[in-house]
């Protein structure tokens, strides 16, 4: 199985499976409990707190823990708006965000708060000025992907962010996909909430952070309460293995980041320009600034079921995994202009840290092979 | 070696279950959510993992609802029943868990009425209480199985009839419960139970909201289709697999641990009595078999935790969450205990691999302390 599926989920890192083992053997202790024990767990996760700050350039006490990227994500735009106590507020996204803000902000329309979703061009991309043009006073909270998950795309984050500050407009930034590829610096960015998943950089599933800035001090109302953990922001027994797998993950991710982004971007263009030199009718989704590990292709004349049914020896997706329940076209490729059978003839392939160029041709070959001859027994229109 | 005896607050983690998840862990990693055949294989895991979790309750597999831990699943519970917007009435049991009084507490400033069931001395619901409550129409009444300071079970199946002849739904917290009693979703008459894998001997990081019946729920984690589009975020699979394994060897060692468990703790309680001046909170209600919450006459349960911990023994005050908050016991408040004797507490939570040994030696120690 040649894995090129990373954007959905990223193998667990040696380092950080060693981190949590110990956790797990015998360090079980409840990190809020007042005993030796709890005294090192708790000791434990305030490391990994400083190790996942450390990757993105943020301050330990800025960090809230998560159950992953789609908490976050939860947290920071309801408590945005929940701690602001205004019933009619304006927030401005993207049409083409991951689920959890879409699903979040619909909630929140519901709830009687207005949401502009903008369109990017057929490209993916999103100019500044169209989210500048889009504020209202009554905009209360901006939020965008650094990087798009289905097409890799990154939007203009480092000139939005001070333009949004200096107009005292929240900033909201889904990094899941980005933390592992591109330099975070948030000491130098002037964002106010960035949702971090630990299982997309090399981390344990189920957990997250989101980094809530405090000079100025962004303010939330919390989503899941309970017994006050997380100085209040959000309650529940911290997973001490998993949080300590995510810190080591971290870390281990920013020894590697700047050796592997050039690598990868190399690879992914060995894979666009194998499918594209042999195929007709291949299209590339997605352009200008771009994450190095995502390839989103769309192949004309070849129906998008099959094409996946063939393809059993390559871990691939025809979008977001979290869309895949319903089977749907990508909803991003169709917001990007295509119609829903070129959408549904897309795959995207994600490579990772130890993809290899022998993973990227074998992949050519088998797409080559595949799409040929689902060609051949296409009928003709 | 500390003697470890807090199991009310987290569990070691069973070896069977750390087993059991390291697969997923080291293996081949997918998506539980992704199409291709690593996707499918998780996806399956997480399918036996569902199973045996309802097993353990006597649940369908459909029923169980995948959450970060109890915390979110008491939260879902609460939260999940109302119509934002429209007016409503829930109530909840005064002794009940910060995650759902704290739930329930949000819910007030969203227009929502809130009731609090007082309980007796022995942390039993006030049933007359509960009885004029349920006279004006409530959606909702939460109540736990099994306390986690005291450990007082309450009379789940006949509070259950109560609230269902009122036409209201029962939410039951049994976080503490799971692994401890025998739990069965429809002989005690739940709507909704939370459950929690790190109370089990499973990982930290996983819970479940069980629904047996129909009750409409509200998304309280919006994005994604993942549990029928109520709770968004990738499945934590290694966390799911274990607390499968951890709720299948629950239910395969229920008797041998509750009848280990029970055996410990009356030869605690008894040693405990003879002490001067101690009291066991609830002693004469009904309670879990592994839980003792006491005091020592003049002694503040946070000065005797820290003596203990340098002796070697990990014990709490009550709750874990609110640990350090310099407040007692809302528990022991709620019970009619005051305050100056609600500060004393310590709670010891045994386990199954705890011995008579460690349990001399915890009264051995208590006794050096007080120079009984």
């Amino acid at each position: 199985m040649i894995a090129l599926d990373h954007a959905a989920t990223t193998p667990l890192a040696a380092v950080a499976l060693d981190a949590m083992l110990p956790w797990l053997r015998d360090g079980h202790d409840n990190p809020a409990s007042d005993h030796a024990g709890g005294r090192r767990a708790r000791a434990a996760v305030e490391q990994a707190r400083a190790q996942v700050a450390a990757l993105v350039g943020a301050a330990s006490a800025d960090l809230v823990w998560t159950s992953g990227a789609t908490e976050s994500i939860n947290l920071a735009l309801k408590g945005a708006l929940e701690f602001r106590g205004i019933s009619r507020g304006h927030i401005v996204s993207s049409r083409i965000e991951h689920k959890a803000t879409l699903d979040t902000l619909r909630w929140l329309e519901r709830q009687g708060h207005r949401v502009t979703l903008l369109t990017p061009d057929d490209d993916g991309q999103l100019a500044p000025q169209q989210v500048l043009d889009a504020l209202t006073p009554e905009t209360v909270l901006v939020s965008l992907m650094w990087v798009n998950n289905e097409i890799g795309v990154c939007n203009p984050i480092e000139v939005l962010a001070p333009a949004l500050r200096a107009r005292g407009v929240l900033f909201h930034v889904d990094a899941a996909q980005a933390a592992a590829w591109l330099p975070v610096d948030l000491a130098a960015l002037p964002i106010d909430l960035l949702s971090l998943s630990a299982h997309k950089l090399y981390g344990p599933k189920g957990v997250g952070a989101l980094y809530v800035c405090r000079r100025p001090r962004a303010r939330l109302a919390p989503q899941l309460h309970g017994g006050g953990q997380e100085q209040g922001m959000r309650s529940g027994t911290l997973p001490t293995h998993q949080i300590v797998g995510f810190g080591a993950a971290a870390e281990w991710v920013q020894g590697q980041r700047q050796l592997a982004a050039p690598r990868v971007t190399a690879l992914r263009e060995r894979l666009w320009c194998g499918l594209a030199q042999v195929l007709d009718g291949v299209r590339r989704n997605g352009a200008g600034a771009l994450a190095p590990h995502i390839l989103n292709v769309s192949f004309e004349g070849v129906d998008g079921e099959s094409l996946r049914a063939r393809l059993p020896d390559l871990a691939v997706s025809s979008g977001s995994a979290c869309s895949a329940a319903t089977r749907e076209p990508s909803f991003v490729l169709r917001a990007l202009g295509r119609d829903d059978g070129l959408a549904d003839a897309s795959l995207r392939l994600s490579l990772g840290y130890a993809s290899t160029a022998e993973d990227v041709d074998v992949a050519i070959s088998r797409l080559v092979e595949v799409v040929t001859t689902l060609r051949r027994w296409a009928p003709r229109p | 070696m500390a003697v470890y005896f807090d199991h009310n607050a987290t569990t070691p983690l069973a070896p069977e279950v750390l087993e059991a998840m390291l697969p997923y862990l080291q293996g081949p990693y997918a998506n539980a959510s992704s199409l291709h055949r690593l996707g499918r294989a998780a996806r399956d895991a997480v399918e036996q993992a569902r199973q045996q979790v309802a097993d353990l309750v006597g649940a369908m597999p459909r029923d169980v609802i995948w959450t970060s831990g109890g915390t979110e699943a008491n939260n879902l519970a609460l939260k999940g029943v109302l119509t934002p917007g429209r007016p409503a009435r829930i109530a909840y049991g005064s002794t009940e868990h910060p995650a759902v009084m704290e739930a329930a507490e949000s819910l007030r400033g969203q227009g929502v009425d809130v009731a609090v069931l007082p309980v007796d001395g022995d942390g039993a619901l006030d049933m007359a209480a509960l009885a004029s409550t349920l006279t004006v129409p409530t959606q909702l009444v939460s109540l736990m199985r099994a306390n986690n300071e005291t450990g007082v079970i309450h009379d789940i199946p006949t509070v259950s009839a109560q609230v269902h002849a009122a036409g209201a739904l029962l939410h039951v917290d049994a976080v503490q419960a799971a692994g401890k009693l025998p739990l069965d979703v429809s002989a005690l008459g739940a709507d909704l139970m939370s459950l929690s894998s790190h109370k089990l001997y499973g990982p930290k990081g996983v819970g479940a909201l069980v629904r047996p019946a129909p009750v409409d729920l509200r998304t309280q984690l919006h994005g994604g289709a993942q549990e029928d589009g109520l709770r968004g975020g990738t499945l934590n699979v290694p966390a799911i697999v274990g607390f499968g394994a951890a709720s299948a060897l629950a239910q395969a060692r229920l008797q041998t641990r509750t009848a280990h468990l029970l055996a410990l703790r009356d030869r605690l309680q008894a040693a405990l009595q003879t002490l001067p001046g101690v009291e066991v909170f609830a002693a004469a209600a009904p309670r879990l078999p592994n839980t003792v919450q006491f005091r020592l006459s003049g002694w503040e349960g946070e000065a005797l935790l820290m003596r203990l911990d340098r002796l070697g023994f990990c014990v709490s005050s009550g709750s874990a969450c609110a640990s350090g908050s310099g407040e007692p016991s809302h528990v022991l408040l709620a019970m009619g205990i005051d305050p100056e004797r609600a500060f004393g507490a310590v709670r010891v939570s045994l386990g199954e691999a705890n011995t008579e040994a460690e349990v001399a030696d915890f009264v051995a120690a208590l006794r050096g302390l007080i120079g009984a």
